[in-house]
């Protein structure tokens, strides 16, 4: 069964339609990439998945998406728990202004997790989990935002994932990254694959190809296609999934 | 070739002008000081230190003891605090973090307005309405008191903190609070520690000028204290009149000789509270530029 089913979702800013009826089965322990140009409404969809569009005044959402088969829209969700089991990881690194440990036990702590050394040996974890403690370990109590960027958005996963989270959805988490750092968190991210469903929104064609198992790519608003990575990127279905893929469109 | 040599001239004469305008208002500000201090100084050395530092205050008989009006001051100034400042902060958080919309354009305002009130009409409200209220729930004699002051000053710097506190919440970047949001954190639970943690300097500052707000307060402090220069030392002398420096000199100056030492220890007054604010300002001023250093490394 698939991890996440969304059916028929269609959201609106106001009275602009930004999603139409979008329906798609995204599998556990896979990543499926969501492509296409700015603005076609992928990032939106993300942040359907974790309620985080809540927080944006006049938007509105109808249609369903099951999580283990629960309605996350049904009323009486409890939105917090279901932003612990659905984590995000944003598109600028966004660490808190406090230690690299704070940052990392922050999930916890807000979940009542108050013993220091429990707390200790979950960031530990977490870290090495986010490949970043090698380089953090001596120490823990600098102040995150003197680290690179690329350390930056790795400690962000550190801090998603130290709340055991599910799912992760991760909003072009790389566009602020230079190369190096990019294939660290794409390695980064096959290896969370094992153990989480993930989510990524990419501008990077490139990226999508190399580490999706699953492919979504939108445009204007709506789900032109989805289908496993190998296809979409080798025999597209549609002109204007190809025409974009190849650069001719978008 | 002509009008270039125009145009600048009449920028060499816009910029010299702004020049001579920007110096000359730090000259005055220097020349009040040193005013100051030339009327205020001597009167350190024609009082002994002994005089200076008892706790009597009667100029007519030449006791100049300075401690019951400092402590004066101290008192109703910290007590003043205690109250402003969490009820400030909560304030603040309240109109930026969980007002909706159109309560914040309405609140915001109006905050803005309670810091125009003059201080003359808070004295005359504590006066009339405050310290009979005092007088009463507490069954104390008499209404005017250290309490009545620093409730008065407490409300005084209470715009001054809310809009300062606010405009550090505001400028916690959105992304934190997606962040925190993000990771199942309550609304709650993010605000306090995620967003206030990160306008801490800001919130410093807030405190910090609302505090120098407070020590110069003179007007509202006048009318409400009771003005009797004793020592507040006894446990119950916060529900008990004081008289704070401000209000000494306020009060003073008016009677006094002209180049007497009653007229110099006025002054004197004056080089303290002038001290104290600046010390004051001057630590807001280092956390603002701290926040600023920091800024600027992002």
């Amino acid at each position: 069964m698939a991890k996440i089913e969304i059916t028929d979702l269609n959201f609106y800013y106001g009275d602009m339609q930004a999603l139409h009826h979008i329906a798609m089965s995204v599998p556990d322990r896979q990543i499926t990439a969501l492509i296409g140009p700015s603005g076609c409404g992928k990032s939106t969809f993300l942040r359907c998945l974790n309620r985080m569009n809540d927080t944006i005044p006049g938007t509105r959402v109808e249609g369903s998406v099951l999580l283990d088969g629960q309605n996350i829209y049904a009323p009486g969700t409890n939105v917090v728990d279901l932003r612990r089991r659905v984590g995000m990881v944003f598109q600028r690194p966004n660490p808190f202004p406090q230690s690299v440990f704070d940052n990392v036990a922050f999930g916890p702590r807000v979940l009542g997790l108050t013993r220091e050394r429990d707390l200790h040996e979950l960031v530990e974890e977490s870290l090495h989990r986010a490949a970043l403690w090698d380089e953090v370990k001596d120490d823990l109590h600098q102040d995150a935002q003197q680290l690179s960027l690329g350390q930056q958005q790795r400690l962000c996963i550190a801090r998603t994932i130290a709340v055991e989270p599910e799912v992760i959805l991760m909003d072009e988490p790389c566009s602020a990254l230079d190369p190096i750092a990019t294939l660290e968190i794409e390695e980064l991210m096959k290896k969370l694959e094992k153990e989480y469903c993930i989510l990524i929104v990419t501008h990077n064609m490139q990226q999508a190809a190399r580490v999706s198992d699953w492919t979504g790519f939108f445009w204007l608003g709506k789900l032109v296609e989805f289908d496993a990575t190998q296809t979409v990127f080798t025999r597209p279905s549609h002109k204007l999934t190809e025409d974009y893929i190849t650069g001719r469109a978008g | 070739m002509d009008e270039t040599r125009q145009t600048r001239g009449g920028e060499f004469l816009i910029e010299s002008f702004i020049r001579v305008i920007g110096v000359s208002s730090i000259g005055f500000v220097g020349l009040i000081f040193l005013f100051l201090l030339r009327e205020g100084i001597p009167f350190f050395f024609e009082v002994e230190p002994g005089n200076l530092l008892g706790t009597r205050w009667y100029p007519t008989f030449d006791l100049f003891g300075m401690l019951p009006l400092l402590l004066g001051s101290v008192l109703v100034t910290v007590i003043a605090m205690g109250i402003a400042l969490p009820l400030g902060v909560a304030t603040a958080i309240f109109v930026r973090e969980v007002a909706p919309n159109w309560a914040r354009e309405i609140l915001k305002p109006l905050i803005e307005v309670l810091a125009g009130i003059p201080s003359v009409v808070l004295g005359f409200f504590g006066m009339t309405l405050i310290a009979p209220l005092v007088r009463e729930t507490l069954g104390v004699p008499t209404g005017l008191t250290a309490f009545t002051g620093a409730l008065i000053l407490a409300y005084m710097a209470l715009p001054t903190i809310i809009s300062v506190a606010e405009d550090a919440l505001d400028a916690v970047p959105k992304s934190y609070r997606d962040a925190g949001l993000a990771m199942g954190a309550t609304q709650w639970q993010t605000i306090w520690r995620v967003v206030v943690p990160a306008a801490r300097s800001g919130i410093v500052t807030a405190m910090m000028l609302g505090m120098g707000r407070a020590i110069g307060e003179t007007m509202a402090v006048m009318m409400v204290t009771g003005n009797a220069a004793r020592m507040p030392l006894a446990l119950d002398s916060l529900f008990q009149p004081v008289r704070t420096m401000t209000a000494t000199v306020a009060a003073e100056m008016g009677e006094v000789a002209q180049g007497s030492t009653h007229y110099r220890a006025l002054f004197a007054i004056g080089i303290i509270l002038f001290l104290l604010t600046f010390v004051i300002n001057l630590a807001a001023a280092s956390t603002i530029f701290k926040k600023r250093r920091r800024g600027g490394l992002r």
